[in-house]
C-alpha cells in the first residue's frame, strides 16, 4: 500500500490497484448503495434468527418463526388435497362404469389416474402402459379378464394370485408337462395345433394329433376354437397377441410348466377412488370395452356405452 | 500513466470535490408560438387517447368481450378493435413493437428528438404538471419568488393545493391504465367498491407515485440521467438530421439593443435577454450547442422568435436545422427548406423497412387462418398391435377455434389407405376417414384420436386436413406420421 498516490486531473487518491496502467481511483460509494449493503447484513441477520440457518453438529437451528421445508411441503399437500376434495368425492359417488356420462368427471379421474398409473404401475406394465412379457399390454383391446370399466376395476382391486384377497382372480393352467399330463411328443402337437390357431403355422399331420388333445385337455378353459374364456382368465390363442410370445419353444415351455403371472391386489394398498380413477386411465388408453348392463337393465344399455357417443355426422 | 507522476502520502491528499451538483430547479415561462400550440395539439391528443381508449366498446358478438383495446391476460387474449391475437399469434406485438422501435428511428433520423420533446409520456405529463406550476403558482418570477420564501402558511396551502392537484392526475393517469387490463365499466365499479383485485390496486398505487414523483418532482433529470434514449439517440443523430440549433455565426457576439444600434456592425443579432432559457423545460442553455439535456421541444425557438420580431430582426436565430445546413448557412449561402433535410437517404430506408414490416403484417393479418390444427404422435408406445393383427397409433390432435363463435369442423384423413379413425369420446365401431366437430367459440381443444390400419400395414406419412364447414371456408392440415412393425412375426 505504500505507492498509493493523487490522481492530478481529479485530485483523487489511488487505491494502489494498477492494471496494464490503469489505476482505481478511491472514489467514495454511492450512498445508496452503502445503505443497500447495510440493509442487506441487517436481512441476514434478521434471517438468520428467523428461519433455520446454521448447521450445528447434530442438526442445524430452528429458527424462531418455526419453518422447515417439510412443513411447508406438508402445508402445499393439504392444500392441494382440499382443493381436489370435492371432486374426489363426487368421483367416490359414482359408480365406476357412469363415469363416462359426464366428461369433466371422466377427464379427471383419467389424469388422476395418469398419475397414480406412473407410481404404481409403471413397474410392471412400462410407462407407456404396453407391458412386458409376461406383463400384459394394456393399450390393446385383448383382455383376460374383461376390459369394461368395471372389469378392469376389478382386476386392479382383488389383483390376481393374491393372497389374502378372497376374490382375486385366479388362473388355472396345469403343467401339462412337468406333471406328466402330456408327453414330450404330444406337447409339441398342441403347440403345432395352437400355433395354427393363429395362422402362424399351416396345419399338419402334428397340428391334426394336437387338435384331439387340445379337444380333451384344453377346450374347457380355452374353448374349442382356442378363443378364450374371461371367466377363468383363459388367453385367446386364436388372436394376434401374445402375453409370453408365440414361438414353438416359448409355448412349449407354457405348457410344460405352465405360467402363473401375478398382480398385486391394489384394493389393499389403494382407496377406492384411486383404483376408479386408474380403471378410468387403462379404459381410456385406446383399448376399453364398452361396459355392457347385465341383462336386467337392458333398457337403457344402448344408451350407456362409452358415454356421449360422438357420431361422425 | 502519465496523469499520475507524483507520489505523495495518501493523508496529503487534496479534499475531494463535491462529485455531484444539487439540482437547479426550473421555472419554465409561459410562452406561445407555433411550437408550443402544436405541444398543446400533442398532448392533448395523446392524453386524450390513453384516458378514453379503455372506455370505448367494440361488438364482438356473445362470445367474446365487448371492449375495444383489452388486453386480456387471464384468458390470455389481446382485442384491439377488430384485430384478435392469440398467444402464438404473438408475433404481432414483436412486430408492432419493431415498428415504434423503427418508428423512433425514423422520426430521430428526420426531426431529431421530436418523440422527446413532444410525444414522450415523461414529457407530456412533466409539460402538464408544469402547467399546474403556473396554474396554481404563477409564472417563472412568481414561482423563482414563492421558491426562495420561507414556508409559511401562505406557502404551505400553495404547495398543498399543487401537491394534491399532482396526485389527482397520478390518481387519474395510474387508474387508466388497469382499465385496459380488464372490463373497463365493471372494473372501474369494482375498483371504487372495493371488490377489485389485490393487483389493480397495487398497479394503480405504484403507477400513481411513480407518475406524482417523476412527473412531478423529477421531470428534467428523467431525461438527463435515467433515460437511456438520449445516450442511443447521439448514435442516431448526424449531420443531416434536423436538430434545434442556435445559429451562432449570426448571433454572435451578443449586444444589447442599444450598443447594437451605436455600433451594428460589431455585434451580432442575439441580445442576451435569455428569453431561450427562462422558457426551456429542462433548463438548459441552447446556445452552448447541443446537448443532452435538449429534449427539442422548440419552445426556445418560440421565444426568440418572438424577440426578433419585437426588435424588428429576421426570425430564426435559433431554429431547427441540420449541421449540413448550418455549415452552409455559416458560409453565407442560402438555407435549404426544411422538407429537404426530413427526406435524406437514412430516413427513407428507415421508412422502407419501416413500411416493409408494416406491410408484411398486414399481410401476415389478411391471410391468418382462424383455425388450427396440430398432431403430436404418441411415443410410447409408438405403435400397438391389435388382437386381430391390425396396427394402432395414438396421436392427440389440437384444434383451436379462433372465431367468436363456434365451428362446424371436419377431419380427415388423407394417405394412408385403408386406415379409420375415431377419438376417445366416440365408440371404436364409429372409427372412419372423416370426422366431424362442433368446436365451441374462441377454444383450443385437445382430441385423443386413434387411427388403426389393416394387418400387415407399413410405416408411413400422411395428413390430417381439417376444414370448416360454415360459409367462410377456412383450412388446415398438419403432417403425421404412422408407425409400424417393420415385419409382422
Amino acid at each position: 500500500m505504500a505507492n498509493k498516490r493523487v490522481d492530478e486531473p481529479t485530485g483523487v487518491e489511488t487505491v494502489g490497484h494498477e492494471w496494464d496502467g490503469i489505476e482505481e481511483l478511491n472514489n467514495p460509494l454511492p450512498r445508496w448503495w452503502l445503505w443497500t449493503f447495510y440493509a442487506t447484513i441487517v436481512f441476514a441477520v434478521g434471517y438468520c434468527v428467523a428461519y433455520p440457518a446454521w448447521p450445528l453438529v447434530e442438526k442445524g437451528t430452528e429458527g424462531v418463526l418455526g419453518w422447515t421445508s417439510r412443513g411447508q411441503l406438508a402445508k402445499e399437500i393439504q392444500a392441494e388435497n382440499s382443493r381436489k376434495a370435492p371432486l374426489l368425492a363426487a368421483l367416490s359417488q359414482i359408480p365406476v362404469e357412469r363415469l363416462p356420462q359426464n366428461g369433466a368427471n371422466m377427464r379427471a379421474a383419467i389424469a388422476g389416474g395418469q398419475a397414480a398409473f406412473k407410481v404404481n404401475c409403471v413397474q410392471c406394465h412400462g410407462s407407456g402402459a404396453a407391458g412386458f412379457k409376461g406383463y400384459p399390454n394394456l393399450n390393446d383391446d385383448d383382455w383376460l379378464w374383461g376390459g369394461d370399466l368395471k372389469a378392469i376395476e376389478y382386476t386392479i382391486t382383488h389383483g390376481i394370485r393374491q393372497p389374502g384377497d378372497k376374490q382375486t382372480r385366479f388362473s388355472l393352467m396345469p403343467a401339462f408337462g412337468r406333471d406328466g399330463l402330456l408327453t414330450g411328443p404330444q406337447i409339441q402337437d398342441v403347440v403345432s395345433h395352437v400355433r395354427t390357431l393363429s395362422r402362424l403355422e399351416k396345419p399338419s399331420a402334428s397340428s391334426r394329433r394336437g387338435a384331439a388333445i387340445f379337444a380333451e385337455q384344453c377346450a374347457s378353459c380355452h374353448g374349442v376354437d382356442g378363443k378364450g374364456s374371461r371367466e377363468f382368465g383363459a388367453p385367446d390363442l386364436a388372436d394376434a397377441i401374445w402375453l409370453y410370445g408365440g414361438d414353438r419353444a416359448t409355448l412349449t415351455e407354457t405348457l410344460t410348466n405352465s405360467r402363473q403371472g401375478v398382480m398385486p391386489a391394489w384394493g389393499q394398498r389403494l382407496d377406492p377412488v384411486t383404483i376408479k380413477m386408474l380403471a378410468a386411465y387403462v379404459h381410456s388408453l385406446g383399448g376399453g370395452e364398452a361396459f355392457v348392463e347385465p341383462a336386467a337393465a337392458t333398457a337403457d344399455a344402448a344408451a350407456a356405452p362409452a358415454g356421449q357417443a360422438n357420431e361422425p355426422d | 500513466m502519465s496523469q499520475i507522476e507524483t507520489i505523495v502520502p495518501a493523508r496529503k491528499a487534496k479534499p475531494r470535490e463535491q462529485l455531484y451538483a444539487k439540482r437547479e430547479p426550473v421555472f419554465n415561462k409561459r410562452i406561445d408560438g407555433p411550437f408550443r400550440r402544436f405541444k398543446w395539439l400533442v398532448m392533448a391528443v395523446t392524453l386524450a387517447i390513453y384516458y378514453v381508449t379503455p372506455w370505448l366498446r367494440w361488438d364482438r358478438g356473445a362470445y367474446a368481450p365487448d371492449q375495444a383495446v383489452l388486453i386480456d391476460l387471464a384468458h390470455r387474449r389481446f382485442y384491439m378493435f377488430g384485430i384478435e391475437i392469440w398467444p402464438h399469434e404473438f408475433y404481432f406485438v414483436a412486430g408492432l413493437l419493431i415498428m415504434a422501435g423503427i418508428g423512433l428511428f425514423i422520426v430521430t433520423s428526420a426531426v431529431g428528438r421530436a418523440w422527446c420533446g413532444y410525444a414522450c409520456p415523461q414529457t407530456v405529463w412533466t409539460d402538464l404538471f408544469q402547467h399546474v406550476d403556473r396554474f396554481i403558482d404563477g409564472d417563472r418570477n412568481a414561482r423563482m419568488r414563492l421558491h426562495k420564501a420561507p414556508w409559511g402558511p401562505a406557502k404551505i396551502a400553495r404547495r398543498t393545493v399543487k401537491w394534491a392537484i399532482y396526485l389527482a392526475i397520478s390518481f387519474v393517469t395510474g387508474g387508466a391504465w388497469i382499465l385496459y387490463f380488464a372490463d373497463a365499466p365493471s372494473l372501474f365499479r369494482a375498483f371504487f367498491a372495493g371488490d377489485a383485485p389485490a393487483v389493480a390496486y397495487g398497479t394503480v398505487a405504484v403507477l400513481t407515485f411513480t407518475t406524482f414523483w417523476l412527473g412531478g418532482f423529477m421531470r428534467e433529470q428523467v431525461c438527463v440521467y435515467m433515460c437511456p434514449w438520449p445516450r442511443i439517440q447521439t448514435a442516431m443523430l448526424d449531420e443531416k438530421s434536423l436538430i434545434v440549433t442556435y445559429k451562432q455565426w449570426r448571433g454572435e457576439p451578443r449586444g444589447s439593443v442599444k450598443q447594437a444600434e451605436k455600433n451594428p456592425l460589431a455585434f451580432g443579432d442575439c441580445i442576451d435577454c435569455n428569453q431561450c432559457v427562462a422558457v426551456c423545460p429542462t433548463g438548459i442553455d441552447i446556445r452552448e450547442g447541443a446537448q443532452i439535456g435538449c429534449i427539442t421541444c422548440a419552445l426556445c425557438i418560440d421565444a426568440c422568435d418572438r424577440v426578433m420580431k419585437q426588435i424588428g430582426r429576421p426570425r430564426g436565430l435559433i431554429d431547427y436545422a441540420t449541421l449540413e445546413d448550418c455549415e452552409r448557412e455559416a458560409a453565407g449561402q442560402p438555407a435549404r427548406p426544411v422538407w429537404k433535410a426530413l427526406l435524406h437517404a437514412r430516413t427513407l430506408i428507415y421508412l422502407g423497412v419501416w413500411g416493409a414490416i408494416g406491410f408484411a403484417l398486414l399481410f401476415a393479418l389478411g391471410t391468418r387462418a382462424r383455425i388450427d390444427i396440430s398432431v403430436a404422435q404418441d411415443r410410447n408406445p409408438p405403435f400397438m398391435m391389435m388382437s386381430d393383427g391390425s396396427v394402432r397409433n395414438g396421436y392427440t390432435i389440437k384444434l383451436r377455434n379462433m372465431q367468436s363463435r363456434p365451428r362446424v369442423m371436419e377431419i380427415a384423413m388423407e394417405g394412408l389407405p385403408g386406415a379409420s379413425m375415431w377419438t376417445d369420446e366416440m365408440p371404436r365401431s364409429a372409427a372412419a376417414r372423416k370426422i366431424r366437430r362442433t368446436l365451441a367459440a374462441d377454444t383450443v381443444e385437445n382430441l385423443r384420436t386413434y387411427v388403426i390400419a389393416p394387418p400387415g400395414a407399413a410405416a408411413r406419412d400422411f395428413t390430417f386436413h381439417l376444414r370448416t364447414l360454415d360459409e367462410e371456408r377456412e383450412e388446415d392440415s398438419s403432417e403425421a406420421h404412422f408407425d409400424a412393425p417393420e415385419a409382422t412375426p
